[in-house]
């Protein structure tokens, strides 16, 4: 028997995310796209393309520039049987509309027994590097995942972001899907070629609230997530280099946070790294440190995190790069894990 | 749009059940607040907005409307639930947060679901208005029958979501009705203080649909005002904005000493109190007799009651049941 190879189908996240969109949107009529510059332009980061050509402005709808609006209405619509799909163009504009992502969104389920279901999802870029100030550049990961209610996922890859925006908008509960600006394939902001990848045409699922070991290793757990990975990837490369072997753990999502393949890689490794472009304190890193000290896995140094300083994100380029976390910041954090 | 007499019969009957409603929660919730106030003791907990004299919004309203048309209401929902058909046993039990409840108890008094009824609410001012414009969204993309009727306080159109979602529902037409309760108050500060212009409804030219406003707190102008505009929603036309003047018989909330109120206002307030209004309205044109009001005044306090003694002899739920139904 012979077997054929598959042939490499490589895809940005953004086309991934519009692939996606459209393989729902062929199947089920409820599943609809709601947001600003969505339709004929096909989105600000690529992830709308082709779907108002497709589908018509009918379920391909701009909005107009009214985060409350338009995000009151999806949790309106999706109480009423639909399926949106949409979008906060940054994540940084979250401000003016999350009285009805947090207050709504997230808590109709829970306010009425489990009798009222709110299946849509909010896609949302994150992150920066690209200079664009303070505004346009956040993560804001804890934020979102410190609210309960609703899922939270980032995936860091166009095969995760096809099939996690799958089962995304096929679970029941609403979901916020946020996708990095730069891993996002949009070559006027320069892209993570290594989030490029190949992604089968059919539709398939990958499970939201599971966590994937996406490199592994013996010596140090690096846990990231989007651009936190990327950042893992490389510091583990170079860490092969000098013979350390660096397991990476891609989180995924954020909430339902997947604490098990985390604690599982750790009673492994006996380190812990964790990277992550949002905020330094109250974040994420603090959160899986907390979660692996809790389970009382024997640790050979003090845990580390490679994170945004509390600043607001600065301008000037040099000024940025420095503050971002990348791989030589994750392999000092290694080095001081050896001097303990 | 002139109500049949069945209409109003049935606007008065629901009037009285709310009214009776609220009386009977305002005489619990002080139970065990006394002598000291304290508003985490007793059999209900928490803050409490009753909506006495408000009752002509809610079955002017929802007196056009059925079951399957979807309507969203404020942090002082009870008349609005009361006359959509929201179960009134669930709905006590629920304000009691029994197991019984609509939600088991998870929700309480401001956030009331029914989706039998397509009833909801919201506790954060203006935010009862993006859903309305969702679910008539939602009724015309599956080309499915109804209207959404989204409530909202006098001090809500001052909130941003008021203007980014009827400009929304302006744009796309939407089957939906934007009902304004102007009790004149924002908790202690007045429309006049709040509010740039005398009228919240001439405001719904800059959104490109009708605005109405209704005076006198008058079930029947109400009726007739709401009917037009459901109408039209009903048959393509599109949205409307209708601001109907109201009176707040009570507090803002249980406890609140109204020290804001001009002297006499709540006492000139009480004697157009709706319910005598409208009782004598019917007598005066023959629909009501005493016989029949005394039979209705006994049937709704019958409801209630009933009501009232399944929330009381409800169970909590086990504390720990709490950590379900965050998902489904």
């Amino acid at each position: 028997m012979t077997q054929v190879k598959e042939k490499e189908r490589k895809l940005t996240i953004a086309r991934a995310m519009a692939e996606a969109i459209a393989q729902e949107m062929r199947t089920d009529d409820k599943v609809f796209v709601m947001g600003e510059d969505i339709g004929e332009l096909g989105g600000v980061f690529g992830n709308t393309r082709g779907l108002h050509e497709e589908f018509g402005g009918e379920r391909v709808r701009d909005t107009p520039i009214s985060e409350t609006a338009f995000i009151g209405a999806a949790v309106g619509a999706a109480s009423d049987g639909m399926k949106p799909v949409v979008e906060l163009m940054f994540v940084d504009f979250f401000g003016v509309c999350f009285d009805a992502i947090y207050n709504m969104m997230a808590k109709n389920t829970y306010f009425s027994g489990g009798n009222v279901t709110v299946p849509m999802v909010l896609m949302t870029s994150t992150g920066g590097g690209y200079s664009d100030g303070g505004q346009h550049s956040q993560c804001v990961h804890a934020t979102f995942a410190h609210l309960p209610g609703m899922k939270v996922v980032a995936p860091s890859n166009a095969y995760d972001a096809k099939g996690m925006m799958i089962a995304a908008i096929r679970d029941p509960n609403p979901v916020v899907f946020m996708f990095h600006k730069a891993l996002q394939g949009m070559g006027w902001l320069g892209t993570e070629k290594e989030a490029i990848v190949h992604v089968p045409e059919a539709a398939y699922e990958v499970e939201l609230g599971k966590a994937i070991v996406t490199r592994p290793g013996t010596d140090v757990t690096i846990v990231g997530i989007t651009s936190g990975v990327h950042f893992g990837l490389k510091a583990a490369r170079i860490l092969g280099e000098q013979g350390v072997s660096a397991e990476v753990v891609d989180l995924r999502s954020l909430a339902p946070l997947d604490r098990d393949t985390v604690i599982e890689s750790v009673k492994k490794t006996g380190r812990l790294i964790v990277v992550d472009e949002d905020y330094h304190s109250y974040g994420m890193t603090a959160e899986i440190i907390a979660s692996v000290v809790e389970a009382g896995v024997p640790l050979k140094a003090a845990p580390q995190r490679v994170a945004y300083p509390d600043i607001p994100i600065p301008f000037a380029r040099p000024m940025e790069q420095w503050a971002l976390p990348s791989p030589e910041k994750i392999i000092a954090a290694f080095n001081k894990m050896k001097e303990d | 749009m002139k109500p049949s007499q069945e209409q109003q019969v049935w606007m008065y009957r629901h009037m009285l059940v709310s009214r009776f409603f609220e009386e009977a929660i305002e005489k619990i919730y002080m139970e065990g607040k006394t002598p000291a106030f304290n508003m985490a003791n007793g059999p209900i907990p928490g803050e409490m907005h009753l909506s006495n004299g408000q009752e002509p919004c809610a079955v002017g309203v929802c007196a056009h409307l059925t079951a399957e048309d979807v309507v969203t209401s404020t942090h002082r929902p009870h008349h609005v639930a009361i006359a959509k058909g929201v179960d009134l046993k669930a709905m006590a039990a629920e304000i009691f947060g029994k197991k019984t409840g609509l939600s088991g108890g998870r929700g309480g008094h401001m956030h009331i679901f029914d989706p039998k009824v397509n009833f909801s609410c919201s506790g954060i001012i203006g935010q009862s208005v993006g859903p309305a414009v969702g679910a008539a969204l939602s009724r015309v993309m599956q080309k499915k029958s109804g209207v959404a009727v989204a409530y909202l306080g006098e001090g809500a159109a001052n909130q941003g979501a008021f203007h980014e979602a009827l400009n929304m529902a302006g744009v796309w037409q939407l089957p939906v009705i934007f009902v304004i309760e102007d009790n004149s108050w924002g908790i202690s500060v007045s429309k006049r203080a709040s509010t740039a212009i005398e009228r919240n409804s001439d405001r719904a030219v800059s959104y490109g649909m009708p605005g109405e406003f209704i005076e006198g707190n008058d079930p029947v102008a109400i009726f007739d005002v709401v009917g037009e505009a459901i109408a039209r929603a009903r048959n393509g036309g599109g949205p409307t904005l209708i601001e109907i003047e109201t009176s707040r018989l009570a507090g803002h909330f249980m406890g609140d000493g109204e020290a804001y109120r001009p002297a006499g206002e709540k006492e000139a307030l009480q004697k157009i109190d709706p319910i005598p209004v409208m009782k004598q309205r019917l007598m005066a044109e023959g629909i009501l007799t005493d016989a029949a009001d005394a039979a209705f005044v006994e049937e709704a306090h019958a409801l209630v009651d009933e009501a009232i003694q399944f929330a009381r002899d409800s169970e909590y739920a086990a504390p720990e049941e709490a950590m379900e139904k965050v998902f489904v």
